[in-house]
């Protein structure tokens, strides 16, 4: 007989603790273009689902687009977005289990190029702290270098906070 | 219990009823509830809802009834409902699963999903027509639920909304949620134009427990004269 559970899926809030993402892509087309049209569009409702979310601590912005849009911290196409939780659960909840949210994942291969490499990494932070873009993308090479790790990590591939942190509390 | 016995326990036309009645319910529901939607006496429905309790194919909780606490409340309820566990049988032996699970993260490794939906999307109006021409003349409501019923998605009324208890891909869903709910809807896209149904329309609403796809009435096209 198996069972099947949800790996992580009732991973609380860690005490002292957030857990950060980083999630970036390679984007198709520019974002005045009609391609890009239905994700440009869809930007604003996804973000104000994320606000209502309970457990967003803080999500990255910039005030030339919606959402970090304008941004482009690794070349013209390269779009990223970065967003603090109280906990995995909660991150989760959203990502995957929030209807605009799925409904946009589902559409992403329409606005992105594939990327063989990993493209979203997780991290514990202190809770308080607000990772800035330099921070981030070093956990995302970091993980596209050397794999899951207690310091970058993926959904699939989740880490505790590391117990050393915990102990030196 | 081997999953063989634990199906075999369903092979009883009274307790296949309860089992089919209890885990269609969002919540647990108790012995009188389960013995009068079925029709039959609280003690033999009793007797086999315990039976799927001890097989595992439900679970049991205990709860008092709404607003009555401490001394004198009385015994709590005893409620059933569906269990998590999935059990599956095959005579020879069959490994779909592993293949499945194979094919899906090529799938999402090489980023082929807009492909994926499409094929979901023509293999879905393939079984929504021929549904269609089963049932001609049939009510588009009734006829979505019986293909979704006969596709194990379990259907329910919630509101204007039908929405559907059972994922049939679950373990993949759980694994590649946007891949596998974007190819659900897309099936169930399919099948809702396959069957020329255009009362519906299919959109993604995940819920705690449920398929991801809810179908709800269709925004009418503004009329212009």
């Amino acid at each position: 007989m198996l069972t099947y559970g949800l790996p992580g899926w009732s991973d609380g809030p860690v005490a002292g603790y957030h857990l950060a993402q980083l999630n970036v892509g390679l984007v198709r087309a520019p974002t005045d273009s009609p391609e890009l049209a239905d994700f440009m569009a869809g930007i604003d409702p996804v973000n104000a689902a994320a606000d209502a979310t309970p457990g967003l601590v803080w999500r990255l912005q910039d005030g030339d687009g919606p959402g970090a849009t304008a941004l482009r911290p690794r070349g013209p196409d390269f779009m990223v977005n970065m967003s603090v939780w109280e906990s995995l659960e909660a991150l989760r909840d959203f990502v995957y289990r929030n209807g605009p949210h799925l409904d946009f994942m589902r559409r992403r291969r329409k606005w992105f190029h594939r990327m063989p490499e990993e493209h979203l990494v997780l991290w514990w932070v202190p809770a308080g702290h607000i990772p800035d873009l330099d921070e981030a993308l070093s956990r995302l090479d970091r993980l596209r270098s050397d794999g899951p790790s207690p310091v970058a990590f993926t959904f699939q591939d989740p880490y505790d906070v590391p117990m050393a942190d915990l102990r030196s509390r | 219990m081997s999953d063989i016995s634990v199906v075999a326990i369903l092979d009883d036309p009274v307790r296949r009823r309860l089992y089919e009645y209890v885990v269609l319910q969002r919540r647990g529901v108790s012995r009188n509830e389960a013995a009068q939607a079925v029709g039959i006496q609280r003690t033999l429905a009793a007797f086999h809802l315990d039976r799927l309790a001890e097989s595992g194919l439900v679970s049991v909780s205990f709860r008092r009834p709404d607003g009555r606490t401490g001394p004198g409340a009385g015994r709590p309820a005893k409620l059933y409902q569906r269990a998590a566990t999935e059990h599956q049988v095959s005579v020879p032996p069959r490994d779909y699963r592993s293949a499945a699970e194979l094919l899906a993260e090529v799938v999402d490794v090489t980023g082929a999903e807009p492909q994926l939906q499409r094929s979901a999307r023509s293999r879905g109006a393939a079984t929504g027509r021929a549904a269609r021409r089963l049932a001609p003349a049939e009510a588009d409501g009734e006829l979505v639920v019986r293909a979704l019923t006969e596709q194990g998605y379990q259907p329910y009324r919630d509101g204007a909304d039908t929405r559907l208890r059972n994922c049939p891909f679950h373990v993949l869903a759980d694994r590649y949620p946007p891949l596998i709910c974007g190819m659900n809807l897309a099936l169930l896209e399919g099948l809702l134009a396959g069957a020329a149904v255009t009362a519906l329309e299919a959109g993604l609403d995940p819920r705690p427990g449920d398929c991801c796809v809810v179908l709800r009435e269709a925004a009418r096209p503004s009329k212009t004269n």
